[in-house]
């Protein structure tokens, strides 16, 4: 048995030798992608034009302004004269924030009342409008925190000193919230998934087309051993990916790595199988590479979004959160986020590590009975 | 042929469907060591249907084939140790070198290493394909890929060999380099199947099958399966062919006419009688320059006698 893999595998890498490209077309997408994703993929948001209608003209009034300014998430690219002035910044997409400071700015915040504030915000990209907004809340927080303790200090000696409670949100594991750290291990998973999914269906479906595959099925070799032979290439080809990814989020954008290379070796081995499995199946319902693409096409976007990469499970209705369950790529990202961050190992981890054997299991079981039954007709 | 050698590939009752499709309709033949067994017939009539469930890669419906008294259905690994099949177009690794495919394939089938040297050396140079064990398969004629195609298939020294059109779209060099090698494994008791589509090729054959529409209608010697054809033939030689054959079809007492380039093939039930009613029937239609000769059938004729419509 050893013997017949053995030669598909010489065969694989002679062929693999041949094609000069090869190494191009496997690594150089893949170190691309990942640098693009790792400065694309972002959820912070600066400099954010801006534009004020400041109807107070006060000195707190422009000091909530600099302050704004002075957070460099903002940039205040027109001082609007008027309301209809204000309004039409934001319908020919000048700015995307409007800050709005009623006359009586100062005069409320002097005496310790509600000092009121407007903020509009273009929703038409809610993503960006939201980020916005929390950053508002924030900086306008940090504003009237000094403020009241500022007039605290004006009113030392006085009985009553105003007692503030704060909130202090302290996040685990990535102090500064860098979503950097969040998304880099995320494009590692979803950048070997594409890849080999796409290479082992590939491989496959084209020995079909060639008409090899005919030529291989009437020699003695077994469909197992012809199998093992296709896929062993591209599971050692997603490791080597995956260690190269690994590389460059560690080492050029400074992902922490504090957990256990074995754990996410393990982690990596069965998302592999998986994920292998997934395009031996894919090849057992395509006959050219036409069709090989374009399921391709289908499956893997939606494995994709429905991972958690990007958009949070919990928030998926209840349908599309099922379907995550048969995702590998939601459990590898679980699996490679904690070991990159949290540096937790095996006894937390293993449920995720067994719901992806369990997907190897399956997959690999039904595209070998499904090649097996590929051959007879 | 001895009699009392047990046949190699013995097919009974042999059935497949795809579908709708009845594509083989019950057959039965045996092939004996060192035959060359022909497979002719129209498009779609089930040659290649038969040879792929020969070749053990695809399961029959109903019907027993065996190989050397292996049972291919039930136990395809092991008959496939005994044959070879080259399907109508040999998947050859274009981007491997000659070399590399015959290595490949011998590996495959696990032939020892100096057995492996040998013979690829031996098959190759059979097949004009010496001094090019370096070039990458993609880079060979069509020609050449099909000879290399049938290096590979014969690297493991089968009992049987399976062969569906292995020569068409090849040069002529080429295809008398090919029977020069499938004459050598006939001396050496090799069973070969092969479909073909040309006559000349049929006419080489040790004994043929006719299929048409999925049935073997007829099955026997090239000599044997001309004398059983009906009626005798003629030759009508002239400058327009067309014109004889519009003349002449469908007269009382033609079975058939057939074109054949620069003359035509006319099957009458009664040569004697029927020479001077076609004479007078060509003068008729103003076709001063036509001659007639007896004509010894080929198969093609024969063919077209048995089943109404030509081959291949
Ligand atoms: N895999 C298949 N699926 C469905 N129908 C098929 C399949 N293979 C063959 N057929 C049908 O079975 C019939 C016999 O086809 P087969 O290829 O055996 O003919 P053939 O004699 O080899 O013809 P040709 O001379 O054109 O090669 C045809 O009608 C064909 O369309
Ligand atoms: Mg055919």
């Amino acid at each position: 048995m050893f013997g017949r893999v053995g030669v598909m595998l010489v065969k694989e890498l002679l062929q693999l030798r041949r094609d000069r490209t090869a190494m191009m077309r496997l690594i150089i997408p893949l170190v691309v992608q990942m640098l693009m994703f790792g400065y694309a993929a972002t959820f912070t948001v600066h400099h954010v034009p801006t534009t004020v209608l400041d109807l107070d003209r006060s000195a707190p009034s422009r000091g909530l302004v600099s302050h704004f300014v002075a957070s460099g998430r903002f940039d205040v690219v027109d001082e609007a004269q008027s309301q209809s002035q204000l309004q039409s910044d934001i319908d020919h997409n000048v700015a995307v924030v409007g800050i709005v400071i009623h006359a009586g700015f100062a005069r409320d915040l002097g005496s310790g009342k509600t000092a009121p504030l407007q903020v509009v915000v273009d929703g038409t990209n809610s993503n960006t409008a939201l980020i916005a907004l929390g950053y508002v809340n924030q900086i306008v927080a940090q504003f009237s925190a000094e403020e009241v303790a500022a007039l605290a200090r004006q009113a030392a000696g006085a009985a009553r000193a105003p007692s503030g409670v704060t909130l202090q949100v302290v996040p685990w594991f990535n102090p500064g919230l860098e979503d950097t750290w969040f998304f880099i291990p995320g494009i590692i998973g979803s950048l070997t998934l594409m890849q080999v999914v796409s290479l082992t269906a590939f491989a496959i479906v084209r020995e079909r087309e060639v008409g090899t595959l005919e030529q291989i099925l009437v020699s003695p070799i077994r469909s197992v051993e012809f199998i093992l032979g296709k896929t062993v290439p591209f599971f050692l080809i997603g490791l080597a990916d995956i260690a190269l990814v690994c590389a460059i989020g560690i080492l050029w954008f400074k992902v922490p790595f504090i957990g256990d290379p074995a754990v996410l070796l393990a982690g990596s081995a069965l998302f592999l199988l998986a994920v292998v499995g997934m395009g031996l199946l894919l090849s057992t319902y395509s006959h050219t590479q036409q069709q090989a693409f374009a399921l391709n096409f289908f499956f893997v976007n939606p494995f994709f979004i429905l991972s958690g990469f990007a958009f949070p499970i919990a928030a998926m209705p209840k349908v599309l959160q099922w379907f995550t369950l048969i995702n590998p790529l939601r459990y590898f990202l679980i699996v490679i986020r904690a070991v990159f961050l949290k540096g937790v190992g095996f006894s937390v981890l293993w449920p995720d590590l067994a719901a992806m054997a369990a997907l190897a299991l399956v997959m690999l079981a039904v595209s070998v009975s499904r090649f097996r039954a590929s051959m007879s007709s | 042929m001895s009699a009392n050698a047990a046949p190699t590939i013995r097919v009974s009752g042999l059935t497949k469907r795809f579908g709708a499709v009845h594509a083989v309709r019950g057959i039965d033949f045996e092939v004996s060591a060192g035959e060359i067994f022909g497979l002719v017939g129209p498009d779609g009539a089930g040659k290649t249907t038969t040879m792929r469930m020969l070749a053990g890669v695809l399961r029959p419906d109903a019907g027993t084939l065996s190989i050397d008294g292996i049972d291919v259905a039930r136990d395809p690994e092991k008959a496939k140790l005994h044959l070879s099949y080259m399907p109508q177009r040999f998947g050859l690794y274009e981007d491997l070198t000659v070399g590399e495919n015959v290595f490949f394939y011998a590996e495959l089938f696990a032939v020892p290493r100096r057995e492996r040297v040998a013979r690829s050396a031996e098959l190759l140079h059979a097949a004009g394909l010496e001094g090019f064990e370096r070039r990458l398969a993609g880079q060979l004629s069509g020609g050449m890929k099909q000879k290399l195609g049938l290096v590979c298939a014969l690297i493991h020294t089968p009992r049987v060999l399976l062969l569906d059109e292995p020569t068409t779209g090849v040069d002529p060099v080429s295809r008398r380099d090919f029977w020069a090698i499938l004459y050598r494994l006939r001396e050496s008791g090799v069973s070969i199947v092969m479909a073909t589509a040309y006559m000349d090729e049929a006419e080489r054959c040790s004994r043929l099958a006719l299929f048409h529409s999925g049935e073997v209608r007829h099955c026997d010697t090239p000599a044997r399966l001309k004398a059983a054809m009906p009626g005798a033939l003629l030759a009508v030689h002239a400058a327009q062919p067309r014109a004889v054959h519009r003349a002449l079809a469908g007269l009382p007492g033609v079975l058939g006419a057939l074109l054949m380039g620069d003359r035509v093939h006319v099957r009458v039930d009664d040569a004697a009688r029927r020479v001077p009613e076609l004479e007078t029937a060509l003068r008729t239609a103003g076709i001063a320059d036509a001659r007639i000769d007896p004509a010894a059938p080929g198969i093609e004729d024969v063919f077209v006698a048995l089943l109404g419509t030509p081959a291949g």
